[in-house]
């Protein structure tokens, strides 16, 4: 009797995760599918805590609560602008649960041979999860510098580390009961994790944060198999196809593959290009003359990058846009997919400073639309914007889609200084005839504009 | 291969299967939040954790579980909190201009 309820409500709970992820296909029901998960969650929960392995509360009612005091709060007061890191190190958690879990498994149980296969799985995704995902906290959250940190070798030193925890694996499922090994490969997955991690620059980390949110998923659906239990295997199966996904996403936003990101330290040597800026001239613009020209431009698309997140800078861009949609003209925001720090940063930052959903366009959907733009607003974006990646294949990011701004009737970039972006890269489009430069802060020039479209 | 592990397999190919197929059709725009969702979800690591802590297998178990039920709490917790703050900014332009008016 008490196993058809528990898996009634894994059941019912599986279906929710999956019914709560449908809802996330439009952002009218993506409110009420996460209202399912959760409550799908807490299904599985009630389901759990009425196993009869349970025997004591105190230690998981104890652990409920110290959870919810620190999960709660940060809920409720991580600001948007940190959502990056945030994921980053809530990554983290999730792996470290399905790890302990793991090794509490083997130290009480021990293992078989099938069983291995599961367990093994389990603490090797989880532990690299564990210490990746925490590397990729620090560089977010500027702990460590967030460049890419190289040496020679490293890549040899990676693949032998990768291939010594295989053959402890394939070891272990053959002679499970070897304890020091066990913990060993434990050791070497959270070193796995910091190393991977190392030579990942800030432009890359959309792929690497996918991919340690897919990790993290495949860990707990081992869980899953280790103990056997069905509604670890499909919530984790599940992360793990997002994260996956998200992660081909990215990539294929770079024109790279994965190998490419995870072994590339792209950006660390700076590549030499073989157009330079030499003999190049760029044309400056006081906030004055920006000023006038978008406050009579009848068409505006704004393209946002990883400088407007920086400077905070999203806030200001939407009274901008206002000032401009009430002298007439139209404001349209283009987003790239690896614009910012993770899959959709500018999005949420947007969103944020209350800019309708509806005005962001992807970059199939407002490409077309730049040559009929008036002007084109670069707020702190870089290479999504190099003209590079279509005509110069010396350049590294060649083959990359790109937001075809320098297509427009003029631009407008918004930039602190003449320093190449994260990639080390010359940017063509900084010195095309169309272009004006407003140098400073994205922020207090944006200000500066405000106040003077408002004088007009 | 046991029976039971087989079966184990068909559930999570077919789960990663049905996860693929919904999550190719949520749009950019909603990709941050999809990583914040699946990250709560994934802690549902959470019930191999209470099984860990509440099964009295002796001490070490028991503070591992103990541990363990505290991060994928923080996981859970937070991701679905700061999910649905997410969620709630996204507006489409008419819901905006209400809240703007009132």
């Amino acid at each position: 009797m008490r196993t058809y309820f528990i898996e009634t409500m894994y059941l019912a709970s599986s279906v929710l995760f999956i019914l709560g992820l449908k809802g996330l296909t439009s952002p009218e029901k993506a409110r009420r599918g996460m209202n399912y998960a959760a409550f799908g969650m807490l299904l599985a929960i009630v389901g759990t805590l009425v196993q009869q392995d349970i025997v004591r509360y105190d230690w998981i009612i104890g652990g409920l609560i110290i959870g919810s005091i620190i999960g709660i709060p940060i809920g409720l007061l991580v600001p948007m602008t940190a959502m990056p890191q945030r994921i980053a190190i809530s990554h983290m958690f999730g792996a470290l649960a399905a790890t302990l879990v793991g090794v509490a498994h083997y130290y009480v149980h021990g293992s078989s041979h099938g069983n291995m296969v599961a367990l093994g799985f389990e603490v090797l995704f989880g532990s690299l999860t564990i210490t990746g995902s925490f590397m990729a906290f620090a560089k977010l959250q500027e702990l460590i510098p967030g460049r890419p940190m190289t040496y020679t070798g490293q890549n040899i030193v990676n693949i032998a580390c990768f291939f010594c925890a295989v053959a402890i694996f394939i070891y272990l499922i053959i002679f499970p009961a070897n304890v020091h090994l066990f913990y060993a490969m434990i050791g070497l997955g959270l070193l796995i994790g910091v190393m991977m991690v190392l030579p990942i620059g800030g432009a890359d980390m959309p792929v690497v944060v996918s991919l340690l949110n897919s990790y993290a998923g495949l860990a707990a659906s081992a869980t899953g198999f280790a103990i056997g239990n069905n509604v670890l295997i499909i919530a984790g199966a599940l992360d793990g196809a997002s994260g996956f996904l998200l992660s081909v996403l990215m990539s294929k936003a770079m024109n790279r593959s994965f190998g490419n990101v995870l072994f590339g330290a792209f950006g660390a040597a700076a590549v030499k290009s073989t157009k330079t800026a030499a003999g190049l001239t760029v044309h400056s613009i006081s906030a004055e003359d920006a000023a006038m020209r978008l406050a009579y431009a009848r068409s505006v698309i704004v393209v946002p990058g990883y400088g407007m997140a920086v400077a905070q800078a999203q806030h200001v861009v939407r009274e901008l846009a206002e000032l401009i949609e009430k002298k007439g003209g139209e404001v349209k925001y283009a987003i790239h997919p690896v614009a910012g720090r993770m899959p959709g940063h500018m999005n949420v930052l947007l969103a944020e400073a209350n800019v309708p959903y509806d005005k962001l366009y992807d970059m199939e959907q407002i490409n077309p639309e730049f040559p009929r733009a008036d002007v084109a607003l670069v707020i702190g974006a870089n290479d999504v914007v190099n003209p590079a990646a279509h005509d110069d294949p010396s350049s590294p990011i060649y083959g990359m889609p790109i937001l075809e701004a320098e297509k427009a009737q003029s631009i407008i970039v918004l930039k602190r200084s003449m320093n190449p972006g994260f990639s080390g890269i010359e940017n063509e489009l900084f010195y095309n005839d169309k272009t004006s430069l407003l140098f400073g802060d994205a922020k207090s020039s944006l200000t500066k504009v405000v106040g003077e479209v408002k004088n007009l | 291969m046991s029976q039971l592990e087989i079966i184990q397999l068909y559930v999570f190919i077919l789960a990663a299967f049905v996860g693929y197929q919904v999550i190719t059709r949520v749009p950019p725009l909603l990709h941050t939040p999809l990583m914040s969702a699946t990250n709560a979800i994934s802690g549902i690591s959470l019930v191999g954790s209470l099984v860990a802590a509440g099964a009295n297998e002796g001490q070490a178990a028991t503070i591992l579980g103990f541990v363990a039920v505290i991060s994928a709490t923080i996981n859970v917790v937070g991701g679905f909190i700061i999910t649905d703050r997410m969620l709630r900014m996204f507006k489409r332009t008419d819901r905006v201009v209400e809240k703007d008016s009132k």
